[in-house]
């Protein structure tokens, strides 16, 4: 457990209009923060003219900025950097660049980064982004003038006109990032322009378009969670996203068991970052393949574990739909298999974009037949490195698929994450069978620990078929033996049964605690600061926070048993809790339950622990 | 000349009706596998669900007898992450066409180097006696007492639609024939499709009579070689040639027609309009084409995965999980 990482909600955002002094970036800054003010934020405003108010077109010196921030009830400072910035055209990413955080969001018009502009800007070459180091993953790079040209195309303006509803854009595309109200800046707009109703109407059109463009390109904003360490151990960090540090975890743990990784997979919303980061290194050997569907990069990946690889295949909610039968017939095949599930809202399609943790139940059971799997939760951004390679080396080592689930929040949330010596890391001993036992093994032969041995084609001597159909525990032979399937259920079971993790750690009042908080993943954050405004107001509170769901820590009993009240505070209906009520007898916690597809606020989660205290 | 024969291959007793094709299928696979002489610790056989597919469990190789439709998927895993194993997908018409459709094109627009063999009896047998994919229109069975409304696939039009490579057909109980495809398979690099013309002797009995038994073949089949003119017929009496746009079957030495009139096989021509045109033919007008109808070079998936990798690798500077993290900014908490 990462216990020494504590999120802070990103309450503050900063966003950085900028683009030329025509480009109405202050109208786009103003509306942005009205909307933002009007849903009760508290907003500061800094704009930024250029000296030179007539400045040629495109150039450095005509750029304007104005920064927005936005929060509750915080104080900001104007020299904050920005978490969003919006560049218009190549002088404004050339000359606002330095006020954006190293991980900000970039928006560019692609339009405005032509030869000419780039010359104008002063860019030494056509490629700006390299330019200047910004990593082109955090960059949203669309055409925002053709797509205003078009989307105005029939309101009979001029091509001038319309450009100057650029700004609109960019700002329908932050209100998405932002999940701001366009009804606020549709007001405002049409109050602006009482008088030309027409230009209302083109502006408000343009917002929309801008927010559209947002929802069907699934957009986000990386930094708007932001979750810092609280206690600065030193050492040398770097900034990373949870579905980066994913991927970071699976080549760490594939290069320490010494086995060739692969990924198949297919695009999903808030997953198909982890098959981008590992796309890129293939400099390490990495192998990824775009499937036709989730099915085939499920099955692909399990095909690849038969042929000695670390199998691992990546998805959201809908996908793990898709994947079970996969899943399943790796568990009766007992081969390694890493499933990545970053939830997202559903049922079905559901809320592509938003968080839940309601994916819970459909990763533990969601399969046909008696199918354990351990399901591992990651509890912050950086976190998901630890937990991914914790992934790896139970499939692993344990022959079994694994069910690795972090969420959007923390997939899309960044943190500090302080850099890993792969040395100080366990150690990953896949159960190779051993040369010795040529002749006599056979493919269910087990070690003491319930585990098979895995025999990679291409040994001689140890040629065998795997399936889906039950198989004789000790010659591997088809089976409908009804003494053997009850063995091989049993067998199967307690292989998961042995795994050893470690115990749930309490924090806060351990000993004394009036009331315990219970949890697990991605909400890890919420619910320590949540613990920690209590203990600051002088209730005696604990959290006891579960990242192994399956099997669970051997102390879950007595730590959910050892306090006068409980609470399971999830994301969902109450799957967790359904969970710990299944495997501990008796327990009757109290439930607080949310399903908005929003993080948890931590004021509220703060007065219903209150009231529960208060029993 | 390999150091292997058909009984390295062998494991197991198959248990198929009797008289059910896969046994001869089956048979000339293990015979095709000693001629070729890939060691059984490197290849693996990989089914789907369905009668045929139990097959793995016959064989002497690694295997796996997966789910209903995904062996070509799990084929691919499998061949992309361990390029030196020789794959071999065994599928039937249900889980190749039906549940597997979306994998088998796929499988052959990547053009992963693996057999992928589909054994055609145009029904599903172990789930007793339904239509499947590739049942003609007005089949009659258990799911259609009153004839089916809807049009099969034909597998090698699929597989040339989705941009296959390799295409080749046998009739199960020709040994001879079904040897040669199948190592014409294995020595072609992509994927190679293999259609085996199999009797259900239950629930489809008669389905492939016409080229059933060697007189069948002789009078309604023709076989294709590559640089061979097209001739057929119990006396070779017979020849293709081409008419326009189509084809059309001539007698030789009828209306001035000679051998040097008919058409010459060519697997190799990357245009596959000709190809498609022999595939296609049905009796009575026509034979029905064995052999290898098409078999033309092109990138492999697998390969160029391998290639890119090693290139990347001596492009990029790092090549270890410590020299990745390098890669990204750094700062230090001290």
């Amino acid at each position: 457990m990462a216990n020494d990482v504590k999120i802070e909600n990103l309450d503050q955002v900063a966003v950085r209009f900028s683009g030329d002094s025509g480009d109405g970036m202050q109208l786009a800054g103003n509306i942005f923060s009205t909307i933002s003010a009007t849903v009760g934020n508290s907003i500061s405003t800094f704009p930024d003219y250029p000296a030179d108010i007539r400045a040629p077109q495109g150039s450095l010196t005509g750029v304007s900025g104005f920064q927005v921030h936005i929060g509750a009830g915080k104080v900001y400072t104007p020299g904050d950097k920005c978490d969003v910035l919006v560049a218009m055209n190549a002088a404004a990413l050339k000359t606002q660049y330095k006020y954006a955080k190293a991980n900000a969001t970039i928006i560019i018009d692609t339009n405005s980064f032509q030869k000419s502009d780039l010359e104008k800007a002063q860019f030494a070459t056509e490629d700006p982004l390299a330019e200047m180091g910004i990593d082109a993953d955090r960059v949203i790079a669309c055409p925002i003038s053709d797509m205003v040209k078009d989307c105005l195309a029939d309101s009979g303006m001029d091509v001038k006109a319309i450009l100057k509803c650029r700004n609109m854009f960019a700002l329908g595309l932050v209100c998405y990032l932002f999940d701001r109200d366009l009804s606020i800046a549709f007001n405002f707009l049409k109050d602006k322009f009482a008088k030309k109703p027409g230009v209302a109407e083109a502006n408000i059109k343009v917002i929309q378009a801008g927010y559209d463009y947002g929802a069907n390109t699934h957009s986000s904003a990386a930094n708007v969670y932001r979750i810092e360490t609280t206690e600065k151990v030193p050492g040398r960090y770097m900034d990373i996203t949870g579905n980066k540090a994913t991927a970071y975890g699976l080549i760490a743990a594939a290069e320490k068991a010494g086995i060739r990784l692969y990924l198949g997979s297919y695009p999903i919303t808030p997953a198909t970052d982890v098959l981008h980061e590992l796309s890129k290194h293939k400099s390490l050997g990495v192998t990824t393949v775009q499937c036709e569907d989730e099915i085939a990069g499920c099955a692909s990946a399990l095909g690849a574990s038969f042929a000695g690889a670390l199998g691992v295949t990546s998805t959201s909610g809908p996908g793990i739909c898709l994947k079970s039968e996969a899943m399943n017939l790796a568990v009766i095949m007992e081969l390694p298999l890493v499933v990545i599930d970053v939830q997202r809202g559903g049922p079905a399609t559901g809320l592509p974009t938003k968080s839940e943790q309601t994916d819970l139940l459909q990763c533990l059971f969601g399969r046909n037949g008696e199918t354990p799997m351990p399901v591992i939760a990651a509890t912050s951004p950086t976190d998901c490195f630890d937990s991914a390679y914790a992934a790896c080396k139970i499939a692993l080592e344990h022959m079994t698929p694994v069910v690795f689930m972090s969420d959007a929040y923390i997939a899309n949330g960044s943190g500090a994450f302080k850099l890993p010596n792969l040395a100080e890391f366990p150690a990953i001993n896949p159960p190779y069978v051993p040369e010795e036992l040529k002749g006599t093994w056979t493919p269910y032969q087990r070690q003491d620990n319930d585990v098979r041995y895995w025999a990679v084609p291409g040994r001689q001597g140890f040629t065998h078929i795997l399936g889906g159909l039950e198989k004789d525990n000790k010659t591997g032979a088809i089976s409908t033996n009804p003494e053997n399937h009850d063995l091989m259920c049993r067998l199967r079971q307690s292989k998961i049964d042995k795994i050893p993790v470690p115990d749930v750690e309490v924090e806060g009042d351990a000993n004394d605690a009036e009331l315990l908080i219970v949890g697990f993943g991605g909400t890890y954050g919420h619910l320590h600061a949540a613990m920690d405004e209590m203990r600051a107001a002088g209730k005696k509170v604990a959290l006891a926070h579960f990242r192994f769901i399956n099997p669970l820590p051997k102390n879950t009993a007595s730590v959910l048993k050892k306090y006068k009240h409980v609470v399971v505070a999830e994301q969902s209906l109450g799957q967790f809790a359904s969970f710990l009520r299944m495997k501990v007898d008796g327990f009757v916690p109290e439930q607080y339950n949310e399903v908005k597809g929003q993080p948890f606020v931590v004021s509220e989660l703060v007065d219903a622990f209150n009231k529960i205290y208060a029993k | 000349m390999s150091e292997y024969t058909a009984k390295d291959y062998k494991k197991g007793q198959p248990r198929w009706c009797p008289g059910c094709g896969d046994h001869f299928f089956l048979a000339s696979l293990h015979k095709a596998m000693a001629e070729i002489g890939v060691a059984p610790e490197n290849i693996a056989v990989i089914s789907g669900i369905g009668c045929s597919s139990r097959l793995p469990h016959y064989m002497a190789t690694y295997g796996m007898n997966t789910i209903h439709g995904r062996a070509a998927a799990i084929a691919t895993g499998c061949k992309v992450s361990n390029p030196n194993l020789s794959v071999w997908q065994i599928s039937g018409d249900g889980d190749g066409l039906a549940i597997g459709g979306n994998h088998f094109i796929h499988a052959n627009r990547r053009n992963i180097n693996m057999n992928m063999i589909l054994l055609n009896n145009r029904i599903y047998g172990l789930t007793k006696g339904q239509y499947s994919p590739t049942s003609p229109r007005g089949f009659v069975s258990k799911s259609s007492p009153y004839g089916t409304v809807e049009d099969p696939f034909r597998p090698a039009e699929l597989c040339f639609g989705a941009r296959g490579h390799f295409f080749a057909r046998a009739v199960a109980t020709d040994a001879e024939g079904t040897v040669s495809i199948l190592k014409a398979a294995e020595a072609h690099k992509g994927a190679s499709v293999c259609e085996i013309l199999q009797n259900c002797v239950i629930f489809n009995n008669g389905t492939h009579e016409s080229v059933y038994t060697k007189e069948g073949r002789a009078k309604n089949a023709i076989y294709l070689e590559h640089g061979k003119p097209m001739i057929f017929g119990e006396n070779n009496e017979f020849g293709l040639m081409q008419d326009g746009f189509s084809i059309k079957v001539v007698k030789i030495g009828e209306n001035g027609v000679t051998e040097k009139d008919l058409l010459v096989h060519d697997a190799h021509c990357e245009d596959n309009t000709l190809q498609l045109k022999l595939a296609m033919m049905e009796g009575p007008d026509f034979p029905i084409a064995l052999g290898v109808i098409r078999d033309v070079e092109a990138p492999t998936y697998d390969e160029a995965v391998a290639a890119q990798i090693e290139e990347v690798k001596s492009a990029k500077k790092y090549h270890n999980f410590a020299e990745l993290l390098e890669t990204n900014d750094i700062w230090e908490v001290k």
